[in-house]
């Protein structure tokens, strides 16, 4: 696992042991060989570009030299932002401690103050300015039939400014079932040739954290393991926190008492439903899905599909759009024992998460064949 | 000659929206030509497959208004086969819908739309006992002490200071627009950040309900939690409890941090009355009393309202095949019987054709094709829907808690009726209707334990849930009114599978291009006219489009398809 543990770049280069590993502003600038004279000038500029007193500058130049806070450009392609609707639903750390704490969400349109050439600049210079020290987000994936036109910003295609925006970043997190995996613009017959975020962008160290959307703590967990312990997180085969993806919701999950006794609800009306029992037979995924629903639950803990009645439509798999109908399609079990994790199945076991991918072309395929041509006609 | 300056990215919405707008003399805007520019093709995925899991997929349309989508499936495809749902599953419903609207209309103000009025580095400039003076005078809220504003305001600084300014790096900070004394700057800074914290508490009630938020879970049907007050092992009243205890702190936030905010802002703006638009406005209702079908029943009533006059509501019907129709003479789509004839979404067919400029590109070609967004028309009228749609007519219709907050809210700002047509007006219909919404959460609390009280737990309805059970073919139609508008999904079901399935999104009404005709859109519309500061500086721009919440990641989804394509398809 060559991601396993990799320090981010930006934190490595200070030699003291404290938690505070980030180098400073006036770091960064000597190690690109600024002078001081012009460090200091850039300090002066940002005053007067804050609209601030020339008492404050003193005050620019001390935080500009003890510790920035991680730069994070948040981008956005075929997406519905339920990733950042979840992400600021976060009871631990809040929102506002993230961003005002840890990182600097410098490019987020969803939030960013900036609008149209004044946000972009903003992109191109944390670029410039921290080449090789951000984190680049990304919500939502590229489009990549017909030279990207299915998704555009700024007057270019997503695809390409993804790709520019890649190039010099330390680490990409993949947020969501979209830039993971695909989900649902990437279902059959994918009709804008939407990919995963790994498929194009292949020489970064990268973290995946799926889910329709993943899980706020979950989300924030990831940002907050960077700040507190200067890696990434461990990850699994498929690029996932084992901290978060290490488990099957049904390893966890309260019902599985009425999954081994084989008392399960039949109809969304009967008796089983309000006694609680094992959604198993209404099409439930918990048993092939890895994520940390019936741990960590949704909302802070009020609660998570299953415990709401529903059945899991495992929405952390991939591939899972393909792997319906929801209802009536039963998860695989039999081969899979309590102690297993995504690694140890490893690539044996069809419908389990490790081997999601290829399940989910071999559907794809099927449906492709089933569907024939006719869907060729709309993509045109 | 007029310039044209673009505005792409549009920051603070959903999705990706694109802006070019040629501007006169004075600086005043002669044009707009708004664009989306993404698309996804969500509704060529839904066909072949199972209409029960129809919702699931239409709900990832869009995440910010997490739920709309879903609601307006499960509807239509009970709309289709005739199912009727529980009393408990519609009154969950209503609940569900209206802790959405509330949460959607919070953080709408304060995290997308309150920087266009709110200029953040002035607050640095605050007398924090001013601050504290002022805010105590317009709320009993009780953050606001003297301390407490200046511990936010070194807050504050101590971020400014650090040179990085995260979000708010490269605002129009000190813009000639912006019009609020430092102390307003800082109380709504304040509230900026406890808004950001609040509005995760409202949506628990999704997670009751639904199992999580964003995109909570709903069922054809009915609902899947089940309620029993006996069981440990489904809603009972400790659950309850917490639901109504939301409850209880939304509307004490919406009313003591929201409305008098929402006021103090629009108080110092109320001189600018631009963005006021098309006067068109439609809406298709909601919050049954009853039956999804009964339209009596609205709590939200349905009608449509033309060119400004409240005296006449005409009568909409988005089953009839000559209202609702859509177009695609200046949308990247090609229909085969002419770009510009109208379709309904039960005769809808669609192509996309992208015919703009290859990217990168400097320009769109705004004398042609701009747009992935469609363009709908009701009987050939643009309209606007959303807040502003649903507030003007319930005005016009007399509904008493309506007239109330808006004479109130009219009245504070010493402003006549007229002032409603704006850009500050779509603002504050926004806040209006969210103190009704927060309301309505009560209402339909009550509504729910007094149903348990009878002994009625029940919350699906089955007897259909088996499709060899439903008619070989079947049309439906569900509808609701999202935050954002009018929202309608048309399904037609064939051998148990989806063999079509369209919607019309409330923002593709807002920020539809113009049509054959020359009609312009909303945005549009309420674009023209406002005189800029500094063009290069778009703030007037981004408040217009703002106070109409776009959401393109909905409204570029429209996509009809050709029913005749489908037949052979068949889903394993």
């Amino acid at each position: 696992m060559q991601e396993r543990g990799v320090i981010i770049a930006c934190r490595s280069e200070k030699k003291e042991d404290s938690m505070d590993k980030q180098p400073t502003y006036a770091e960064i600038f000597k190690s690109r060989g600024v002078s001081r004279r012009d460090f200091l000038k850039f300090c002066g500029l940002t005053s007067v570009s804050l609209g601030l007193a020339p008492s404050m500058l003193p005050k620019i130049i001390h935080a500009m030299e003890t510790n920035p806070r991680t730069p994070v450009i948040w981008l956005h392609g075929l997406e519905c932002t339920c990733c950042t609707e979840s992400f600021i639903r976060s009871s631990h750390p809040v929102m506002a401690d993230i961003v005002l704490n840890m990182i600097s969400l410098d490019y987020d349109e969803t939030l960013s103050a900036a609008a149209g050439h004044q946000l972009e600049e903003v992109r191109k210079k944390i670029m410039k300015d921290y080449k090789g020290k951000y984190i680049l987000a990304c919500e939502g994936n590229a489009p990549t039939k017909d030279d990207g036109v299915y998704c555009m910003v700024a007057g270019d295609s997503y695809l390409n400014i993804l790709k520019e925006t890649a190039a010099d970043a330390a680490v990409v997190v993949a947020w969501g079932a979209c830039a993971t995996f695909g989900c649902v613009q990437n279902a059959d017959p994918n009709p804008t040739g939407a990919v995963p975020v790994s498929q194009l962008i292949t020489d970064k160290p990268l973290v995946n954290v799926p889910g329709c959307p993943p899980i706020a703590e979950v989300m924030t967990g990831v940002i907050t393991h960077y700040h507190t312990f200067g890696t990434l997180p461990e990850l699994d085969r498929m690029k996932r926190p084992k901290a978060f993806y290490g488990t099957r919701i049904h390893d966890k999950c309260y019902r599985r008492a009425f999954y081994d006794a084989g008392m399960f609800v039949r109809d969304f009306d009967d008796e089983a439903t309000r006694k609680g029992w094992c959604l198993y037979k209404m099409g439930c995924k918990g048993p092939t899905t890895y994520n940390a629903c019936s741990k960590t639950e949704w909302n802070e803990g009020v609660s998570f599909p299953i415990g709401s009645g529903h059945p899991c439509f495992g929405c952390a798999a991939p591939g899972f759009w393909d792997d319906g109908p929801f209802y009536t399609r039963l998860a695989d079990v039999s081969f899979l024992g309590t102690d297993m994790n995504a690694d140890k199945i490893g690539a044996v076991a069809v419908g389990a998460a490790a081997a999601g991918a290829a399940a989910h072309a071999a559907v794809t395929a099927f449906r492709k064949k089933k569907a024939g041509d006719e869907n060729d006609q709309h993509e045109g | 000659m007029a310039k044209k300056i673009v505005v792409d990215p549009i920051p603070r919405i959903e999705g990706h929206l694109r802006i070019e707008a040629k501007i006169g003399e004075n600086n005043v805007i002669e044009d707009a030509f708004s664009s989306g520019t993404m698309w996804r093709g969500i509704e060529i995925i839904l066909k072949g497959r199972d209409p029960r899991d129809a919702w699931a997929i239409t709900e990832r349309i869009c995440g910010v208004c997490t739920t709309v989508h879903a609601l307006a499936s499960v509807r239509c495809v009970e709309d289709a086969l005739g199912i009727e749902i529980p009393k408990n599953a519609r009154i969950i419903r209503n609940l569900m819908n209206a802790t959405q609207q509330t949460q959607d209309h919070l953080v709408h103000f304060y995290h997308l739309h309150a920087l266009d009025w709110v200029d953040v580095v002035s607050a640095l400039k605050a007398d924090p006992k001013a601050a504290s003076g002022i805010a105590q005078s317009i709320s009993p809220w009780p953050k606001s002490s003297p301390g407490y504003f200046k511990d936010l305001q070194q807050k504050l600084v101590g971020f400014v200071e650090s040179g990085q300014l995260g979000i708010f790096s490269n605002g129009y900070w000190g813009h000639p627009a912006y019009k609020l004394p430092p102390e307003v700057n800082l109380i709504a800074v304040a509230h900026y950040l406890e808004a950001l914290d609040f509005q995760k508490e409202i949506v628990k009630i999704h997670t009751v309900f639904g199992g999580k938020n964003p995109h909570p879970n709903y069922l054809v049907g009915g609902m899947a939690c089940a309620i029993d007050p006996n069981r440990n092992t489904a809603i009972n009243i400790e659950t309850l409890s917490m639901v109504k205890k939301i409850i209880e702190d939304t509307k004490t936030f919406i009313e003591q941090v929201y409305i008098p905010d929402l006021i103090a802002i629009a108080g110092f703006y109320k001189d600018w009355l631009y963005g006021g638009g098309l006067g068109n406005y439609l809406c298709y209702g909601d919050f049954p009393e009853k039956s999804i079908d009964d339209a009596e029943s609205l709590l939200w009533p349905r009608g449509a309202i033309l060119n400004n006059d409240l005296s006449t509501i005409h009568d909409v019907d988005p089953r009839d095949l000559s209202q609702v129709t859509e177009e695609v003479s200046h949308s990247w789509y090609t229909y085969s019987n002419g770009d510009d004839k109208g379709l309904h979404p039960w005769e809808g067919e669609t192509k996309p054709e992208y015919t703009g400029p290859k990217p990168p590109f400097e320009h769109l070609d705004t004398d042609n094709k701009y747009s992935w967004l469609k363009i709908p028309r009701w009987k050939n009228n643009p309209m606007e829907v959303g807040p502003l749609a649903r507030v003007l007519l319930a005005y016009a219709k007399g509904d008493p808690m309506i007239t109330d907050t808006v004479n109130m809210a009219l009245g504070k700002l010493e402003v006549g009726a007229e002032a409603l047509f704006s850009t500050l007006g779509r603002t504050a219909a926004r806040g209006i209707e969210c103190l009704q919404t927060a309301g309505f959460m009560m209402h339909y609390y009550d509504q729910l334990v007094d149903n348990i009280k009878t002994g009625d737990l029940r919350t699906a309805n089955t007897e259909l849930w088996d499709p060899s059970r439903w008619p070989k073919e079947a049309k439906g139609f569900g509808y609701t009114e999202a935050p954002r508008g009018a929202l309608g999904h048309w399904i037609h079901i064939k051998g148990g599978k989806i063999e079509d399935y369209q919607i019309v999104v409330p923002s593709t009404w807002n920020a539809s291009p113009r049509d054959a005709n020359g009609n312009v859109g909303a945005y549009e519309s309420a674009l023209r006219g406002t005189p800029m500061a500094d063009p290069e500086l778009p703030l007037e721009i981004l408040r217009t489009v703002h106070s109409f919440d776009p959401c393109l990641a909905c409204a570029s989804h429209v996509f009809d398809m050709n029913g005749k394509e489908i037949t052979k398809v068949t889903i394993a």
